[in-house]
C-alpha cells in the first residue's frame, strides 16, 4: 500500500458508556474508582466520571488497525493525555478519531491522530508508526 | 513528601511471567473497540503469519502496570496515588503481543523533572518473552500534583 501525506487512513466516531468503562476496568485491571463512581470523581474535583486515558489510546489505535492490512507491523505508538473524556451516566460520551498520514520516509510511515470528544482535543501528539 | 528525586537511574527487579491468554486477549480487544479480525478470530491471525490471536497495541499496558504498581508501592518513593495522573504514553515495538506470550517487565526509572511545582517522572518497562527477547518497550509519564 502506498501512503501519501494527508491521506486519511481511518475516521470513526466510538460511543463510549459507562459500561465501556466498567469493561475496560476489567480487561486491563485499571480499577481506579474515578472510572466509575461520580461521588469519587467529584471529590477530587473531577467534573465527572472519566474514560481512562488507556481507553481512548487503545480506541485510537483499533480505529488504525482496523483499516491496516493485518500483517501491517507497527513501530511505535505514543500520546500525551490533555483534556479528559467526561462520560455521562445517561448520555455517554463520543469520541471521535481522524487518522492520517503525517509523513513517510524509506522504511516508515507516521499516522497522526486527532482525538476529539465534542470541542476538545483530548490527545495529542498522537503518533503511530508502521513500518512500510 | 515531596518525589524523590534519587528514584532516577532506579532498576526493578524483573516481574513475575504474564502468559497472555487467548480470552484475555479477546476481552482486551473488545473493551477497546477493536475490530480487526486478528484480535479475536485465530485463522484470521495464523493467516496473517501469527502463532495465535494477536493484542491489540495497547494491551502491553497490563504487563507494565505491574510494573507501575511496583513503583507505587516504593517506600520512598514519596508519589501520592491521589494526586498522580497518567501525562503521557509510548510504546516501542519489536513484535505485537500474542496469545502464549509469556511476558516479564523491568522497570527503570529514566528522568524526574520538576514543572511547576509538579513532578513529572518517567519510566521505561522493558518487556522480554521467555526466550529474552525484547518485545516492546513501555514508556509511560506521570505527573505527581504539588502537595500542601
Amino acid at each position: 500500500m502506498a501512503y501519501s501525506i494527508g491521506d486519511v487512513i481511518a475516521e470513526r466516531t466510538v460511543h463510549l458508556t459507562r459500561e465501556s468503562l466498567v469493561r475496560y476496568a476489567g480487561a486491563s485491571g485499571d480499577f481506579n474508582p474515578i472510572h466509575y463512581r461520580d461521588d469519587i470523581a467529584a471529590s477530587v474535583g473531577l467534573p465527572g466520571v472519566l474514560a481512562h486515558g488507556m481507553l481512548t489510546m487503545g480506541v485510537a489505535s483499533s480505529v488504525v488497525v482496523a483499516a491496516l492490512d493485518p500483517q501491517t507491523r507497527i513501530v511505535d505508538y505514543g500520546v500525551r493525555f490533555t483534556k479528559p473524556v467526561v462520560v455521562d451516566a445517561v448520555d455517554g460520551a463520543d469520541v471521535h478519531v481522524l487518522a492520517t498520514v503525517g509523513t513517510v520516509d524509506e522504511t516508515t510511515a507516521r499516522i497522526d491522530l486527532k482525538v476529539t470528544f465534542g470541542d476538545a482535543t483530548v490527545l495529542v501528539k498522537a503518533q503511530l508508526r508502521i513500518a512500510l | 513528601m515531596a518525589v524523590n528525586s534519587e528514584l532516577v537511574g532506579r532498576e526493578f527487579p524483573p516481574t513475575p511471567p504474564y502468559l497472555v491468554g487467548r480470552e484475555k486477549v479477546r476481552e482486551f480487544a473488545r473493551a477497546v473497540f477493536a475490530e480487526a479480525p486478528q484480535h479475536t478470530d485465530v485463522e484470521a491471525a495464523r493467516a496473517a503469519g501469527f502463532a495465535d490471536v494477536v493484542a491489540p497495541p495497547t494491551f502491553a499496558m497490563v504487563v507494565q502496570d505491574l510494573t507501575v504498581q511496583q513503583l507505587l508501592n516504593e517506600p520512598d518513593s514519596g508519589i501520592v496515588l491521589s494526586r498522580t495522573i497518567h501525562a503521557e504514553q509510548r510504546f516501542a515495538y519489536t513484535r505485537p503481543i500474542v496469545a502464549g506470550d509469556e511476558l516479564t517487565a523491568q522497570l527503570r526509572v529514566t528522568g524526574i523533572r520538576m514543572m511547576a511545582g509538579n513532578a513529572l517522572i518517567t519510566s521505561e518497562a522493558e518487556i522480554t518473552d521467555a526466550a529474552g527477547d525484547h518485545v516492546v518497550t513501555a514508556t509511560g509519564v506521570l505527573l505527581v500534583g504539588e502537595g500542601e
